[in-house]
């Protein structure tokens, strides 16, 4: 039996794994954004829009998530300064949830800083202040390629690092892998494009720039398949966990509707919109199985070897 | 620095009388369960059945029957393990998790904000969180009684001394002499967590057990959480890496078809 069997559950439930979803697709589509901010054409400026709007969006609310689920909400800034020592920093480089927070805070500046010059680029400002502000980096300009590109990198880590924390446990699943993050970034990455052809679609994307985050999309999906099997298989005997309703989750939710069967509908190029409504469904399922599979061992019946 | 403190728990004199629990939750002023009504556990004569935020002292029965006549009772009173290197203290993101000059690891409710991180941190599932306060709790080894002198609630409670209360030097060398004692006997005794060269360091509140520590809820080898961080964390870049030249490939593609294209025109 594996010692992570005695460790007790934190509770990290809907909240959480909402967080986890959100900043994931956050992170994954900031990262697309920024990649076809540098590296795209004029026929891709809609979806760099979509895509920083996405992660400004998507930062603001994994914040909010993240202090709701707070059993002290209104001591969130404990995560940042220390509240003996005001206003010292506080920061653990060695500690995913504080590297974390810190990062979620960065990126959310960046992001929001991105949206911001694409409303400009957009002439959408209204509000002096905004205005001058996304003028500083309208989209298109040096600038806002660098803000671009600096949020698109800490958006791979939002996505990733939710893996990481799981994984620097000692709690069933998670600490019992080190492959958590990596299945984390790719779903990112997949869930990241899907949310951005479900927005370009109904926003202007050009059919180029859909096809192109279409076979992203199909690839993504292909290295999450293979990381998942990795992650399986380094589970060992610990996948007697997923003897259970999670284990059907993972398996016809996530593999089934989740990943094979966009990936047959990417490779059939049917509607894409289909198969990206597919994997968000199987990213989120992702989160659940992976938390509420961990969450639901009962230590003591496994300790009493019941 | 004071010198280092600690318990010293003989699981084999402990007689389940739960007198730590009490003097626990009298001390450390921790709420009941349930509003007070409690529910039997149904399956023992434990109903306490683990650590959490309201119960920093558990006295865990472990009943062994194979028959009516046939079997046995152990019984240990379970407690924070003040881990020389603790997980908690570890992962805690707003350093509300210290080190006090006893060795001891204690969480300070002001400060904690209730992410939960030192809960699965936690080897051995000592850590949760207290309804009433919202924070992380577990046991002090009553640092409020020992800044004053005086030996922790449980300890000084306990009727049978099981639970010992000392200098962790003192106590090993006390600890050891048992163990002897009972091997003399033939008893198949082991000390879990006295080895300052053993798993995290050595636990400040170690124990003497006849059975396998698993029997006990205990791990056995636990481990610190940081032992995944490096390889998490260099698989995720991998993963990111691959994902990111896959990304600029295809878009590196479109240009070489612009480039193609344009080049079939002329």
């Amino acid at each position: 039996m594996s010692d992570t069997f005695f460790s007790g559950a934190p509770h990290w439930t809907w909240f959480i794994i909402l967080y986890f979803f959100v900043g994931g697709i956050a992170g994954g589509a900031c990262f697309l954004a920024a990649v076809l901010d540098w590296f795209g054409g004029p026929e891709d400026r809609p979806v760099v829009r979509i895509g920083y709007n996405v992660a400004a969006v998507g930062a603001i609310l994994s914040g909010a998530l993240l202090t709701i689920d707070l059993g002290r909400p209104l001591r969130f800034w404990h995560m940042v300064l220390q509240s003996a020592n005001f206003p010292a920093i506080m920061f653990k480089g060695w500690s995913p949830i504080s590297f974390g927070a810190w990062a979620l805070l960065v990126f959310g500046v960046f992001a929001v800083l991105s949206a911001l010059g694409g409303m400009a680029e957009e002439g959408r400002l209204q509000n002096p202040a905004l205005r001058a502000v996304g003028g500083a980096v309208r989209g298109g300009s040096g600038l806002a390629k660098f803000v671009g590109g600096v949020a698109g990198l800490l958006g791979m880590f939002i996505a990733g690092y939710t893996g990481v924390l799981l994984s620097v446990t000692n709690r069933p699943i998670w600490a019992d892998s080190p492959w958590l993050g990596a299945l984390f970034v790719a779903s990112g990455a997949s869930t990241g494009a899907a949310a951005l052809i479900l927005l370009g679609l109904r926003r202007g994307a050009s059919e180029q720039s859909l096809a192109r985050l279409s076979a992203f999309d199909t690839k993504a999906l292909v290295v999450e398949l293979l990381v998942l099997a990795l992650f399986i298989a380094s589970l060992g005997s610990v996948n007697r966990v997923w003897l259970s309703f999670w284990g059907l989750v993972l398996l016809v939710g996530v593999v089934w509707f989740g990943i094979l069967a966009p990936l047959r509908l990417h490779m059939q190029r049917r509607p894409v919109a289909g198969a990206a409504r597919l994997v968000l469904l199987g990213g989120f399922l992702l989160r659940l199985a992976m938390i509420f599979a961990s969450e639901g061992v009962d230590r003591y019946r496994v300790a009493a070897g019941m | 620095m004071a010198e280092a403190m600690g318990f010293f728990t003989d699981t084999t004199v402990c007689i389940g009388c739960k007198a730590c629990e009490v003097a626990c939750k009298e001390w450390n002023q921790l709420p009941a369960e349930n509003g007070g009504i409690r529910e039997l556990s149904g399956d023992s004569y434990d109903n306490t059945r683990r650590l959490d935020g309201i119960h920093w002292r558990h006295v865990r029965f472990i009943e062994q029957f194979k028959g009516p006549y046939d079997g046995r009772w152990l019984m240990m009173s379970d407690v924070c393990k003040h881990c020389v290197q603790a997980g908690c203290l570890e992962v805690c993101p707003t350093g509300a998790i210290i080190r006090t000059e006893f060795d001891t690891v204690v969480i300070q409710s002001d400060v904690c904000n209730g992410c939960r991180a030192c809960i699965a941190a936690c080897p051995f599932g000592v850590i949760d969180i207290n309804p009433v306060s919202g924070t992380a709790q577990k046991c002090t080894l009553c640092y409020d009684r020992l800044k004053v002198g005086l030996e922790p609630a449980c300890s000084k409670a306990c009727p049978t001394d099981s639970i010992q209360f000392g200098t962790i030097a003192e106590l090993r060398t006390r600890a050891q002499k048992r163990a002897d004692q009972l091997k003399a006997q033939g008893v198949d005794a082991h000390l879990y967590g006295a080895d300052p060269t053993g798993p995290l360091g050595g636990l400040n509140s170690f124990y003497l057990l006849v059975d396998k520590d698993e029997v006990y809820g205990l791990p056995h080898k636990p481990q610190l959480p940081s032992r995944n961080l490096a390889k998490s964390a260099g698989f995720s870049v991998l993963s990111a890496g691959v994902l990111g030249v896959l990304a600029l490939v295809g878009l590196r593609k479109r240009r070489m078809d612009q480039v193609g294209g344009s080049g079939g025109s002329n």
